[in-house]
Protein backbone atom coordinates (compact mmCIF):
# COMPACT_ATOMS: atom_id res chain seq x y z
CA UNK A 1 0.00 0.00 0.00
CA UNK A 2 2.73 2.44 0.88
CA UNK A 3 4.92 2.27 -2.21
CA UNK A 4 6.75 5.54 -2.68
CA UNK A 5 4.98 7.82 -5.13
CA UNK A 6 6.55 8.22 -8.57
CA UNK A 7 6.60 11.25 -10.84
CA UNK A 8 3.92 11.02 -13.51
CA UNK A 9 4.15 12.42 -17.04
CA UNK A 10 0.91 12.86 -18.95
CA UNK A 11 1.42 12.61 -22.69
CA UNK A 12 4.00 10.80 -24.80
CA UNK A 13 4.58 13.33 -27.54
CA UNK A 14 7.79 15.33 -28.08
CA UNK A 15 7.54 17.05 -24.66
CA UNK A 16 6.56 13.98 -22.65
CA UNK A 17 9.24 11.77 -24.16
CA UNK A 18 12.03 14.29 -23.56
CA UNK A 19 10.80 14.91 -20.00
CA UNK A 20 10.84 11.16 -19.30
CA UNK A 21 14.29 10.83 -20.81
CA UNK A 22 15.68 13.55 -18.54
CA UNK A 23 14.15 12.01 -15.41
CA UNK A 24 15.49 8.57 -16.31
CA UNK A 25 18.96 10.04 -16.74
CA UNK A 26 18.77 11.13 -13.11
CA UNK A 27 17.81 7.65 -11.94
CA UNK A 28 14.05 8.12 -11.66
CA UNK A 29 11.42 5.78 -13.06
CA UNK A 30 8.50 7.98 -14.16
CA UNK A 31 5.05 6.70 -15.01
CA UNK A 32 4.17 7.85 -18.54
CA UNK A 33 0.44 7.94 -19.27
CA UNK A 34 -0.65 8.45 -22.86
CA UNK A 35 -4.00 8.31 -24.62
CA UNK A 36 -2.38 7.15 -27.85
CA UNK A 37 -1.83 3.54 -28.85
CA UNK A 38 1.80 4.32 -29.63
CA UNK A 39 4.12 7.06 -28.40
CA UNK A 40 5.02 10.02 -30.60
CA UNK A 41 2.16 12.42 -29.96
CA UNK A 42 0.17 13.87 -32.82
CA UNK A 43 2.93 15.38 -34.93
CA UNK A 44 5.06 12.24 -34.86
CA UNK A 45 2.07 9.95 -34.65
CA UNK A 46 2.70 6.38 -35.68
CA UNK A 47 0.36 4.05 -37.53
CA UNK A 48 -1.24 1.13 -35.68
CA UNK A 49 0.83 -1.27 -37.76
CA UNK A 50 3.77 -0.71 -40.05
CA UNK A 51 2.58 0.04 -43.58
CA UNK A 52 5.85 -0.08 -45.43
CA UNK A 53 6.21 3.70 -45.76
CA UNK A 54 9.52 5.33 -44.93
CA UNK A 55 9.94 8.05 -42.31
CA UNK A 56 10.53 10.46 -45.17
CA UNK A 57 7.24 9.52 -46.79
CA UNK A 58 5.30 9.79 -43.54
CA UNK A 59 6.87 12.80 -41.80
CA UNK A 60 8.42 14.73 -44.67
CA UNK A 61 11.01 17.26 -43.56
CA UNK A 62 10.42 16.17 -39.94
CA UNK A 63 11.50 12.58 -40.70
CA UNK A 64 14.83 12.80 -38.88
CA UNK A 65 13.28 14.33 -35.77
CA UNK A 66 10.45 11.80 -35.76
CA UNK A 67 12.84 8.90 -36.03
CA UNK A 68 15.14 10.22 -33.31
CA UNK A 69 12.21 10.77 -30.97
CA UNK A 70 10.73 7.31 -31.59
CA UNK A 71 14.15 5.72 -31.07
CA UNK A 72 14.68 7.69 -27.87
CA UNK A 73 11.37 6.40 -26.61
CA UNK A 74 12.12 2.76 -27.49
CA UNK A 75 15.37 3.07 -25.58
CA UNK A 76 13.49 4.44 -22.55
CA UNK A 77 10.93 1.65 -22.36
CA UNK A 78 12.80 -0.61 -19.90
CA UNK A 79 13.35 2.37 -17.59
CA UNK A 80 9.84 3.83 -17.41
CA UNK A 81 6.36 2.64 -16.46
CA UNK A 82 4.64 3.31 -19.80
CA UNK A 83 0.87 3.02 -20.02
CA UNK A 84 -0.53 3.64 -23.49
CA UNK A 85 -4.26 3.99 -24.25
CA UNK A 86 -4.74 5.55 -20.84
CA UNK A 87 -6.97 8.57 -20.32
CA UNK A 88 -6.35 10.86 -17.36
CA UNK A 89 -9.80 12.28 -16.74
CA UNK A 90 -9.41 14.02 -13.41
CA UNK A 91 -6.82 15.40 -11.03
CA UNK A 92 -7.66 15.88 -7.41
CA UNK A 93 -7.37 19.35 -5.97
CA UNK A 94 -4.14 19.89 -3.99
CA UNK A 95 -5.90 19.71 -0.62
CA UNK A 96 -7.26 16.26 -1.50
CA UNK A 97 -3.90 14.67 -2.18
CA UNK A 98 -1.99 13.87 -5.34
CA UNK A 99 -4.38 11.59 -7.18
CA UNK A 100 -5.16 11.06 -10.84
CA UNK A 101 -8.28 9.32 -12.05
CA UNK A 102 -7.35 7.18 -15.02
CA UNK A 103 -9.16 4.91 -17.41
CA UNK A 104 -7.33 2.15 -19.22
CA UNK A 105 -8.84 -0.80 -21.14
CA UNK A 106 -12.22 0.04 -19.65
CA UNK A 107 -10.91 -0.11 -16.07
CA UNK A 108 -11.03 2.90 -13.74
CA UNK A 109 -8.24 3.45 -11.27
CA UNK A 110 -6.68 6.10 -9.10
CA UNK A 111 -2.95 6.53 -9.02
CA UNK A 112 -0.84 8.83 -6.92
CA UNK A 113 1.99 11.04 -8.09
CA UNK A 114 4.94 12.65 -6.40
CA UNK A 115 5.15 15.29 -9.11
CA UNK A 116 3.23 15.75 -12.30
CA UNK A 117 4.51 16.92 -15.68
CA UNK A 118 1.63 17.75 -18.02
CA UNK A 119 2.51 17.39 -21.71
CA UNK A 120 -1.03 17.34 -23.03
CA UNK A 121 -0.44 18.88 -26.46
CA UNK A 122 -2.94 20.69 -28.61
CA UNK A 123 -5.84 20.31 -31.02
CA UNK A 124 -6.77 22.27 -34.12
CA UNK A 125 -8.26 25.69 -33.49
CA UNK A 126 -11.47 25.89 -35.49
CA UNK A 127 -14.21 28.43 -36.09
CA UNK A 128 -17.77 27.73 -37.23
CA UNK A 129 -19.25 28.56 -40.62
CA UNK A 130 -22.33 27.31 -42.47
CA UNK A 131 -21.97 23.60 -43.15
CA UNK A 132 -18.95 22.86 -40.94
CA UNK A 133 -20.72 19.82 -39.45
CA UNK A 134 -21.27 18.24 -42.89
CA UNK A 135 -19.67 14.79 -43.30
CA UNK A 136 -16.46 15.34 -45.25
CA UNK A 137 -15.44 18.53 -43.42
CA UNK A 138 -12.44 17.86 -41.18
CA UNK A 139 -9.83 19.83 -39.33
CA UNK A 140 -6.50 20.39 -41.07
CA UNK A 141 -4.81 18.26 -38.44
CA UNK A 142 -7.37 15.52 -39.04
CA UNK A 143 -6.62 15.49 -42.76
CA UNK A 144 -2.95 15.04 -41.96
CA UNK A 145 -3.61 12.37 -39.34
CA UNK A 146 -5.72 10.37 -41.80
CA UNK A 147 -2.81 10.29 -44.22
CA UNK A 148 0.04 9.91 -41.73
CA UNK A 149 -1.44 7.30 -39.42
CA UNK A 150 -4.01 5.54 -41.61
CA UNK A 151 -2.70 6.00 -45.15
CA UNK A 152 -6.01 7.52 -46.30
CA UNK A 153 -7.03 10.85 -47.73
CA UNK A 154 -10.26 12.41 -46.46
CA UNK A 155 -11.65 12.45 -50.01
CA UNK A 156 -10.64 12.29 -53.65
CA UNK A 157 -10.98 15.97 -54.48
CA UNK A 158 -9.97 17.98 -51.45
CA UNK A 159 -9.99 21.70 -50.68
CA UNK A 160 -7.91 23.21 -47.88
CA UNK A 161 -8.78 26.38 -46.00
CA UNK A 162 -7.53 28.39 -43.06
CA UNK A 163 -4.44 30.08 -41.75
CA UNK A 164 -1.12 28.60 -40.74
CA UNK A 165 1.89 26.87 -42.25
CA UNK A 166 0.07 23.53 -41.98
CA UNK A 167 -2.36 24.69 -44.67
CA UNK A 168 0.26 24.53 -47.42
CA UNK A 169 2.11 21.56 -45.99
CA UNK A 170 -0.93 19.25 -45.84
CA UNK A 171 -2.16 20.35 -49.25
CA UNK A 172 1.24 19.45 -50.66
CA UNK A 173 1.27 16.11 -48.84
CA UNK A 174 -2.17 15.31 -50.26
CA UNK A 175 -0.99 16.14 -53.75
CA UNK A 176 1.98 13.81 -53.31
CA UNK A 177 -0.30 11.04 -52.01
CA UNK A 178 -2.35 11.19 -55.19
CA UNK A 179 -5.38 13.23 -54.09
CA UNK A 180 -6.66 16.03 -56.28
CA UNK A 181 -6.08 19.28 -54.42
CA UNK A 182 -8.88 21.52 -55.67
CA UNK A 183 -7.88 24.69 -53.84
CA UNK A 184 -5.77 26.18 -51.08
CA UNK A 185 -7.84 28.97 -49.54
CA UNK A 186 -5.80 31.13 -47.22
CA UNK A 187 -7.97 33.26 -44.94
CA UNK A 188 -5.12 35.72 -44.44
CA UNK A 189 -4.52 38.51 -46.95
CA UNK A 190 -1.59 38.01 -49.29
CA UNK A 191 0.03 41.09 -47.76
CA UNK A 192 0.50 39.25 -44.45
CA UNK A 193 3.04 36.99 -46.15
CA UNK A 194 5.50 39.91 -46.34
CA UNK A 195 6.41 39.00 -42.75
CA UNK A 196 8.02 35.86 -44.11
CA UNK A 197 10.77 38.11 -45.46
CA UNK A 198 11.87 38.96 -41.95
CA UNK A 199 11.55 35.31 -40.97
CA UNK A 200 13.94 34.35 -43.77
CA UNK A 201 16.78 36.02 -41.86
CA UNK A 202 16.13 33.95 -38.70
CA UNK A 203 14.90 30.69 -40.15
CA UNK A 204 15.72 30.39 -43.85
CA UNK A 205 14.85 26.68 -43.88
CA UNK A 206 11.26 27.26 -42.76
CA UNK A 207 10.73 29.95 -45.38
CA UNK A 208 12.40 27.90 -48.11
CA UNK A 209 10.19 24.92 -47.31
CA UNK A 210 7.06 27.07 -47.30
CA UNK A 211 7.98 28.57 -50.65
CA UNK A 212 8.72 25.12 -52.01
CA UNK A 213 5.28 23.80 -51.02
CA UNK A 214 3.47 26.89 -52.25
CA UNK A 215 5.27 26.96 -55.60
CA UNK A 216 4.90 23.23 -56.22
CA UNK A 217 1.17 23.55 -55.61
CA UNK A 218 0.93 26.49 -58.00
CA UNK A 219 3.00 24.77 -60.67
CA UNK A 220 0.68 21.78 -60.40
CA UNK A 221 -2.17 24.12 -61.23
CA UNK A 222 -3.71 24.21 -57.77
CA UNK A 223 -5.88 27.26 -57.17
CA UNK A 224 -4.28 29.27 -54.33
CA UNK A 225 -6.36 32.16 -53.00
CA UNK A 226 -5.84 34.71 -50.24
CA UNK A 227 -8.15 36.84 -48.11
CA UNK A 228 -10.80 34.12 -48.16
CA UNK A 229 -13.92 33.86 -45.98
CA UNK A 230 -16.17 30.81 -46.40
CA UNK A 231 -19.85 31.37 -47.17
CA UNK A 232 -21.14 27.81 -47.06
CA UNK A 233 -20.36 24.18 -47.63
CA UNK A 234 -22.32 23.03 -50.67
CA UNK A 235 -24.13 19.71 -50.52
CA UNK A 236 -26.55 18.10 -48.11
CA UNK A 237 -25.30 15.13 -46.12
CA UNK A 238 -21.97 15.22 -47.96
CA UNK A 239 -19.53 17.82 -49.24
CA UNK A 240 -20.00 18.82 -52.86
CA UNK A 241 -18.14 22.08 -52.77
CA UNK A 242 -17.49 25.32 -50.95
CA UNK A 243 -18.71 28.81 -51.73
CA UNK A 244 -16.42 31.56 -50.47
CA UNK A 245 -15.71 35.23 -50.76
CA UNK A 246 -12.32 36.76 -51.26
CA UNK A 247 -10.98 40.24 -51.22
CA UNK A 248 -9.28 41.36 -54.41
CA UNK A 249 -7.98 44.72 -55.59
CA UNK A 250 -11.30 45.18 -57.38
CA UNK A 251 -13.37 44.43 -54.30
CA UNK A 252 -15.03 41.27 -53.08
CA UNK A 253 -15.68 38.30 -55.31
CA UNK A 254 -17.79 35.22 -54.64
CA UNK A 255 -16.38 31.99 -56.03
CA UNK A 256 -17.05 28.28 -55.61
CA UNK A 257 -14.80 25.27 -55.59
CA UNK A 258 -16.05 21.75 -56.29
CA UNK A 259 -14.69 19.16 -53.87
CA UNK A 260 -15.77 16.07 -51.94
CA UNK A 261 -13.88 16.94 -48.77
CA UNK A 262 -12.69 20.07 -46.99
CA UNK A 263 -9.95 20.41 -44.39
CA UNK A 264 -9.64 23.65 -42.44
CA UNK A 265 -8.18 25.15 -39.31
CA UNK A 266 -6.48 28.17 -37.77
CA UNK A 267 -3.32 26.92 -36.11
CA UNK A 268 -3.66 25.17 -32.76
CA UNK A 269 -5.25 25.56 -29.35
CA UNK A 270 -3.58 24.13 -26.25
CA UNK A 271 -5.10 21.34 -24.16
CA UNK A 272 -5.14 22.84 -20.67
CA UNK A 273 -8.01 21.07 -18.91
CA UNK A 274 -5.81 18.96 -16.64
CA UNK A 275 -3.75 21.94 -15.50
CA UNK A 276 -7.03 23.67 -14.72
CA UNK A 277 -8.36 20.71 -12.70
CA UNK A 278 -5.01 20.58 -10.88
CA UNK A 279 -5.76 24.10 -9.68
CA UNK A 280 -2.98 25.86 -11.60
CA UNK A 281 -3.33 29.62 -12.03
CA UNK A 282 -3.94 30.83 -15.58
CA UNK A 283 -3.08 33.96 -17.54
CA UNK A 284 -4.41 35.28 -20.83
CA UNK A 285 -2.04 35.14 -23.79
CA UNK A 286 -2.69 38.08 -26.10
CA UNK A 287 -0.97 36.66 -29.16
CA UNK A 288 -2.75 33.30 -29.16
CA UNK A 289 -5.99 34.74 -27.70
CA UNK A 290 -6.16 31.92 -25.18
CA UNK A 291 -5.75 31.23 -21.45
CA UNK A 292 -2.59 29.37 -20.50
CA UNK A 293 -1.30 27.95 -17.23
CA UNK A 294 1.04 30.43 -15.59
CA UNK A 295 4.56 29.06 -15.77
CA UNK A 296 8.13 30.13 -15.31
CA UNK A 297 10.78 29.70 -18.01
CA UNK A 298 11.30 26.06 -17.04
CA UNK A 299 7.64 25.07 -16.75
CA UNK A 300 6.87 25.44 -13.04
CA UNK A 301 3.21 26.26 -12.47
CA UNK A 302 1.56 27.95 -9.48
CA UNK A 303 1.13 24.49 -7.95
CA UNK A 304 4.51 23.37 -6.61
CA UNK A 305 4.23 19.72 -7.68
CA UNK A 306 2.82 20.35 -11.17
CA UNK A 307 4.88 21.28 -14.26
CA UNK A 308 3.78 21.96 -17.83
CA UNK A 309 5.58 21.53 -21.15
CA UNK A 310 4.94 21.37 -24.87
CA UNK A 311 2.06 22.89 -26.81
CA UNK A 312 -0.28 22.32 -23.85
CA UNK A 313 1.65 25.05 -22.05
CA UNK A 314 1.48 27.45 -25.02
CA UNK A 315 1.67 26.77 -28.75
CA UNK A 316 5.29 26.74 -29.88
CA UNK A 317 5.61 23.63 -32.06
CA UNK A 318 7.34 20.28 -31.77
CA UNK A 319 10.96 21.49 -31.60
CA UNK A 320 10.14 23.81 -28.70
CA UNK A 321 8.12 21.01 -27.10
CA UNK A 322 11.15 18.73 -26.99
CA UNK A 323 13.11 21.49 -25.27
CA UNK A 324 10.37 22.45 -22.83
CA UNK A 325 9.84 18.79 -21.89
CA UNK A 326 13.47 18.52 -20.90
CA UNK A 327 13.30 21.87 -19.10
CA UNK A 328 10.26 20.83 -17.05
CA UNK A 329 12.08 17.68 -15.98
CA UNK A 330 15.11 19.75 -15.01
CA UNK A 331 12.87 22.09 -13.00
CA UNK A 332 11.41 19.12 -11.16
CA UNK A 333 14.85 17.73 -10.40
CA UNK A 334 16.09 21.15 -9.27
CA UNK A 335 13.13 21.48 -6.93
CA UNK A 336 14.09 18.16 -5.38
CA UNK A 337 17.56 19.61 -4.90
CA UNK A 338 19.37 16.89 -6.81
CA UNK A 339 20.50 18.50 -10.01
CA UNK A 340 22.44 21.48 -11.10
CA UNK A 341 22.09 21.61 -14.85
CA UNK A 342 23.05 24.55 -16.98
CA UNK A 343 19.92 25.27 -18.98
CA UNK A 344 21.15 28.42 -20.71
CA UNK A 345 21.68 26.66 -24.03
CA UNK A 346 18.22 25.06 -23.97
CA UNK A 347 16.59 28.35 -23.06
CA UNK A 348 18.40 30.15 -25.87
CA UNK A 349 17.32 27.57 -28.47
CA UNK A 350 13.73 27.84 -27.36
CA UNK A 351 13.90 31.62 -27.35
CA UNK A 352 14.97 31.54 -31.01
CA UNK A 353 12.03 29.27 -31.88
CA UNK A 354 9.59 31.54 -30.02
CA UNK A 355 10.84 34.54 -32.01
CA UNK A 356 10.12 32.60 -35.21
CA UNK A 357 6.64 31.77 -33.93
CA UNK A 358 5.91 35.45 -33.43
CA UNK A 359 6.73 36.15 -37.05
CA UNK A 360 4.79 33.11 -38.31
CA UNK A 361 1.80 34.34 -36.34
CA UNK A 362 1.90 37.60 -38.28
CA UNK A 363 2.30 35.82 -41.61
CA UNK A 364 -0.60 33.48 -40.82
CA UNK A 365 -2.89 35.61 -38.65
CA UNK A 366 -6.03 34.48 -36.88
CA UNK A 367 -9.17 35.85 -38.63
CA UNK A 368 -10.27 38.24 -35.89
CA UNK A 369 -13.25 39.53 -37.87
CA UNK A 370 -14.73 36.06 -38.39
CA UNK A 371 -18.06 36.63 -36.67
CA UNK A 372 -18.79 39.81 -38.57
CA UNK A 373 -19.96 37.64 -41.48
CA UNK A 374 -21.10 34.36 -39.92
CA UNK A 375 -24.87 34.04 -40.38
CA UNK A 376 -27.05 33.60 -37.30
CA UNK A 377 -28.30 30.12 -38.23
CA UNK A 378 -24.74 28.70 -38.23
CA UNK A 379 -24.11 25.92 -35.74
CA UNK A 380 -21.80 27.21 -33.01
CA UNK A 381 -21.58 24.12 -30.81
CA UNK A 382 -21.44 20.93 -32.85
CA UNK A 383 -22.03 18.63 -29.85
CA UNK A 384 -25.28 20.16 -28.61
CA UNK A 385 -26.11 21.78 -31.96
CA UNK A 386 -26.59 25.28 -30.67
CA UNK A 387 -26.69 28.03 -33.25
CA UNK A 388 -24.93 31.37 -33.22
CA UNK A 389 -28.39 32.95 -32.94
CA UNK A 390 -29.29 30.93 -29.83
CA UNK A 391 -26.02 31.90 -28.19
CA UNK A 392 -26.57 35.55 -29.11
CA UNK A 393 -30.12 35.42 -27.71
CA UNK A 394 -28.82 33.97 -24.45
CA UNK A 395 -26.22 36.74 -24.27
CA UNK A 396 -28.80 39.45 -24.72
CA UNK A 397 -31.49 37.91 -22.51
CA UNK A 398 -29.08 37.28 -19.66
CA UNK A 399 -26.89 40.35 -20.19
CA UNK A 400 -24.03 37.87 -20.26
CA UNK A 401 -20.45 39.13 -20.19
CA UNK A 402 -18.69 36.00 -18.95
CA UNK A 403 -18.04 32.74 -20.81
CA UNK A 404 -19.05 30.27 -18.05
CA UNK A 405 -22.32 32.13 -17.64
CA UNK A 406 -22.87 31.75 -21.39
CA UNK A 407 -22.19 28.02 -21.03
CA UNK A 408 -24.68 27.69 -18.18
CA UNK A 409 -27.46 29.53 -19.99
CA UNK A 410 -26.91 28.37 -23.58
CA UNK A 411 -25.14 25.00 -23.10
CA UNK A 412 -22.36 26.11 -25.47
CA UNK A 413 -19.22 24.29 -24.31
CA UNK A 414 -21.18 21.78 -22.26
CA UNK A 415 -21.24 18.93 -24.76
CA UNK A 416 -19.05 15.90 -25.22
CA UNK A 417 -16.05 17.84 -26.50
CA UNK A 418 -16.04 20.04 -23.39
CA UNK A 419 -15.62 23.16 -25.46
CA UNK A 420 -12.55 21.96 -27.37
CA UNK A 421 -14.22 22.68 -30.71
CA UNK A 422 -16.27 25.76 -29.77
CA UNK A 423 -14.53 27.62 -26.96
CA UNK A 424 -12.36 29.75 -29.26
CA UNK A 425 -15.47 30.66 -31.26
CA UNK A 426 -17.69 31.29 -28.25
CA UNK A 427 -15.02 33.51 -26.72
CA UNK A 428 -14.65 35.57 -29.88
CA UNK A 429 -18.42 35.81 -30.30
CA UNK A 430 -19.03 36.91 -26.72
CA UNK A 431 -16.20 39.42 -26.60
CA UNK A 432 -17.40 40.82 -29.93
CA UNK A 433 -20.96 41.15 -28.63
CA UNK A 434 -19.76 42.83 -25.43
CA UNK A 435 -17.29 45.03 -27.29
CA UNK A 436 -14.44 44.03 -25.00
CA UNK A 437 -11.06 42.39 -25.67
CA UNK A 438 -11.08 38.56 -25.91
CA UNK A 439 -9.28 38.21 -22.60
CA UNK A 440 -12.03 39.98 -20.68
CA UNK A 441 -14.86 37.47 -21.01
CA UNK A 442 -13.19 34.94 -18.75
CA UNK A 443 -11.98 31.40 -19.14
CA UNK A 444 -14.10 28.33 -19.76
CA UNK A 445 -13.49 26.22 -16.65
CA UNK A 446 -12.57 22.56 -17.11
CA UNK A 447 -14.88 19.90 -15.73
CA UNK A 448 -14.09 16.28 -14.90
CA UNK A 449 -14.24 14.01 -16.75
CA UNK A 450 -12.28 15.95 -19.34
CA UNK A 451 -13.50 13.43 -21.92
CA UNK A 452 -16.57 11.18 -21.87
CA UNK A 453 -15.91 7.96 -19.99
CA UNK A 454 -18.03 4.81 -19.79
CA UNK A 455 -19.53 4.25 -16.35
CA UNK A 456 -19.51 0.51 -16.80
CA UNK A 457 -23.22 0.02 -16.34
CA UNK A 458 -26.26 0.44 -18.53
CA UNK A 459 -24.05 1.31 -21.48
CA UNK A 460 -24.33 4.94 -20.44
CA UNK A 461 -21.66 7.56 -20.26
CA UNK A 462 -20.68 9.98 -17.60
CA UNK A 463 -20.62 13.42 -19.09
CA UNK A 464 -20.00 16.67 -17.32
CA UNK A 465 -23.21 18.64 -17.10
CA UNK A 466 -22.50 21.51 -14.83
CA UNK B 1 -27.48 8.80 -49.14
CA UNK B 2 -24.36 7.61 -47.43
CA UNK B 3 -23.47 4.89 -49.91
CA UNK B 4 -20.45 6.83 -51.15
CA UNK B 5 -17.17 6.21 -49.38
CA UNK B 6 -15.78 9.36 -47.78
CA UNK B 7 -12.17 8.23 -47.36
CA UNK B 8 -9.84 7.02 -50.06
CA UNK B 9 -7.14 4.49 -49.19
CA UNK B 10 -3.67 5.33 -50.48
CA UNK B 11 -1.47 2.84 -48.60
CA UNK B 12 -1.88 -0.59 -46.96
CA UNK B 13 -4.00 -1.63 -49.93
CA UNK B 14 -2.78 -5.24 -49.82
CA UNK B 15 -2.99 -5.57 -46.04
CA UNK B 16 -4.85 -8.51 -44.51
CA UNK B 17 -8.64 -8.03 -44.83
CA UNK B 18 -10.62 -7.68 -41.59
CA UNK B 19 -14.33 -8.53 -41.79
CA UNK B 20 -16.89 -6.38 -39.99
CA UNK B 21 -20.55 -5.60 -40.35
CA UNK B 22 -22.16 -2.24 -41.02
CA UNK B 23 -25.92 -1.99 -40.46
CA UNK B 24 -26.13 -5.75 -40.95
CA UNK B 25 -24.16 -5.77 -44.20
CA UNK B 26 -20.84 -7.64 -44.42
CA UNK B 27 -17.93 -5.28 -45.15
CA UNK B 28 -14.15 -5.55 -45.16
CA UNK B 29 -11.55 -3.33 -43.57
CA UNK B 30 -7.79 -3.78 -43.41
CA UNK B 31 -5.43 -4.79 -40.64
CA UNK B 32 -4.21 -1.57 -39.03
CA UNK B 33 -7.49 0.29 -39.58
CA UNK B 34 -9.21 2.33 -36.94
CA UNK B 35 -12.97 1.81 -36.83
CA UNK B 36 -13.33 5.25 -38.41
CA UNK B 37 -11.11 4.36 -41.38
CA UNK B 38 -12.87 1.02 -41.90
CA UNK B 39 -16.36 2.54 -41.93
CA UNK B 40 -15.54 5.68 -43.94
CA UNK B 41 -13.72 3.62 -46.56
CA UNK B 42 -17.07 2.04 -47.45
CA UNK B 43 -19.59 4.66 -46.29
CA UNK B 44 -20.13 8.35 -45.77
CA UNK B 45 -21.28 8.51 -42.16
CA UNK B 46 -20.55 7.24 -38.67
CA UNK B 47 -23.75 8.26 -36.91
CA UNK B 48 -26.70 10.59 -37.09
CA UNK B 49 -27.13 13.52 -34.77
CA UNK B 50 -29.53 12.90 -31.89
CA UNK B 51 -30.90 16.42 -32.29
CA UNK B 52 -31.25 17.05 -36.03
CA UNK B 53 -30.74 13.56 -37.46
CA UNK B 54 -28.02 14.89 -39.74
CA UNK B 55 -25.21 12.58 -40.74
CA UNK B 56 -21.84 12.95 -39.04
CA UNK B 57 -18.51 11.50 -40.09
CA UNK B 58 -16.00 12.66 -37.48
CA UNK B 59 -14.00 15.87 -37.40
CA UNK B 60 -10.69 15.98 -35.49
CA UNK B 61 -9.54 12.33 -35.75
CA UNK B 62 -7.41 12.65 -32.59
CA UNK B 63 -9.94 11.89 -29.87
CA UNK B 64 -10.73 15.49 -28.95
CA UNK B 65 -14.02 16.42 -30.62
CA UNK B 66 -16.05 13.28 -29.79
CA UNK B 67 -17.88 13.66 -33.10
CA UNK B 68 -17.04 10.13 -34.28
CA UNK B 69 -18.70 7.93 -31.73
CA UNK B 70 -20.33 4.89 -33.23
CA UNK B 71 -22.95 2.52 -31.84
CA UNK B 72 -22.03 -1.13 -31.85
CA UNK B 73 -24.70 -3.78 -32.32
CA UNK B 74 -24.21 -4.83 -28.69
CA UNK B 75 -25.18 -1.34 -27.50
CA UNK B 76 -21.69 -0.11 -26.64
CA UNK B 77 -20.66 3.28 -27.91
CA UNK B 78 -17.07 3.66 -29.07
CA UNK B 79 -14.91 6.51 -30.32
CA UNK B 80 -14.20 5.40 -33.88
CA UNK B 81 -11.02 7.43 -34.49
CA UNK B 82 -9.14 5.89 -31.58
CA UNK B 83 -10.47 2.33 -31.59
CA UNK B 84 -8.67 -0.34 -33.59
CA UNK B 85 -10.85 -2.44 -35.89
CA UNK B 86 -11.24 -6.04 -34.70
CA UNK B 87 -12.59 -8.90 -36.82
CA UNK B 88 -16.33 -9.42 -36.38
CA UNK B 89 -17.15 -5.98 -35.00
CA UNK B 90 -20.71 -4.92 -35.84
CA UNK B 91 -21.69 -1.25 -36.19
CA UNK B 92 -25.00 0.52 -36.59
CA UNK B 93 -24.82 4.00 -38.06
CA UNK B 94 -28.51 4.59 -38.89
CA UNK B 95 -31.35 6.34 -37.09
CA UNK B 96 -32.20 3.33 -34.90
CA UNK B 97 -28.88 3.64 -33.14
CA UNK B 98 -29.44 7.33 -32.57
CA UNK B 99 -32.87 6.87 -31.00
CA UNK B 100 -31.44 4.27 -28.66
CA UNK B 101 -28.55 6.49 -27.65
CA UNK B 102 -30.87 9.40 -26.96
CA UNK B 103 -32.84 7.32 -24.47
CA UNK B 104 -29.84 6.31 -22.43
Amino acid sequence: MSEPLQPVIVGAGPAGIRAAERLVRSGLRPIVLDEGQRAGGQIYRRPLIDDGRSYRSRYGSGAGKAQRLHQAFEALLPAIDYRPETLVWNISAPERGNQLDILSSGVHRQIGFSQLILCTGATDRVLPFPGWTTPGVYTLGASQTALKAQGCTIGDRVAFMGSGPLLYLVAWQYMKAGARVEAVLDTAPLASKRHLLSLAAHAPRIVALGLFYGLQLQFAGVKVRHGVRPEAVLGKGKVEGLRYRRRTLKGERVETVTCDALAYGFALRPETQLADLAGCRFRFDERDRVWLPERDALGRTSRTDVYVAGDGSGIAGADAAEISGELAAVAMLQDQGNVSTDVARLLASREAILRERDILERAFPFPVDWFETVPDETTLCRCEEISVAEARRAMTAGSITEINRLKALSRVGMGRCQGRMCSAAATELLSGACGVPTGEVGRLRAQAPVKPIPLGFGGGELEARS
Amino acid sequence: MSMHAQFRRRYRLDETPVPFSLNGVAETGRRGDTVLTAILSVSGRLRQSEFTGEDRAGFCLIGACQDCYVMMADGRRIRACSTALQPGMAFITGRGATAEAAHE
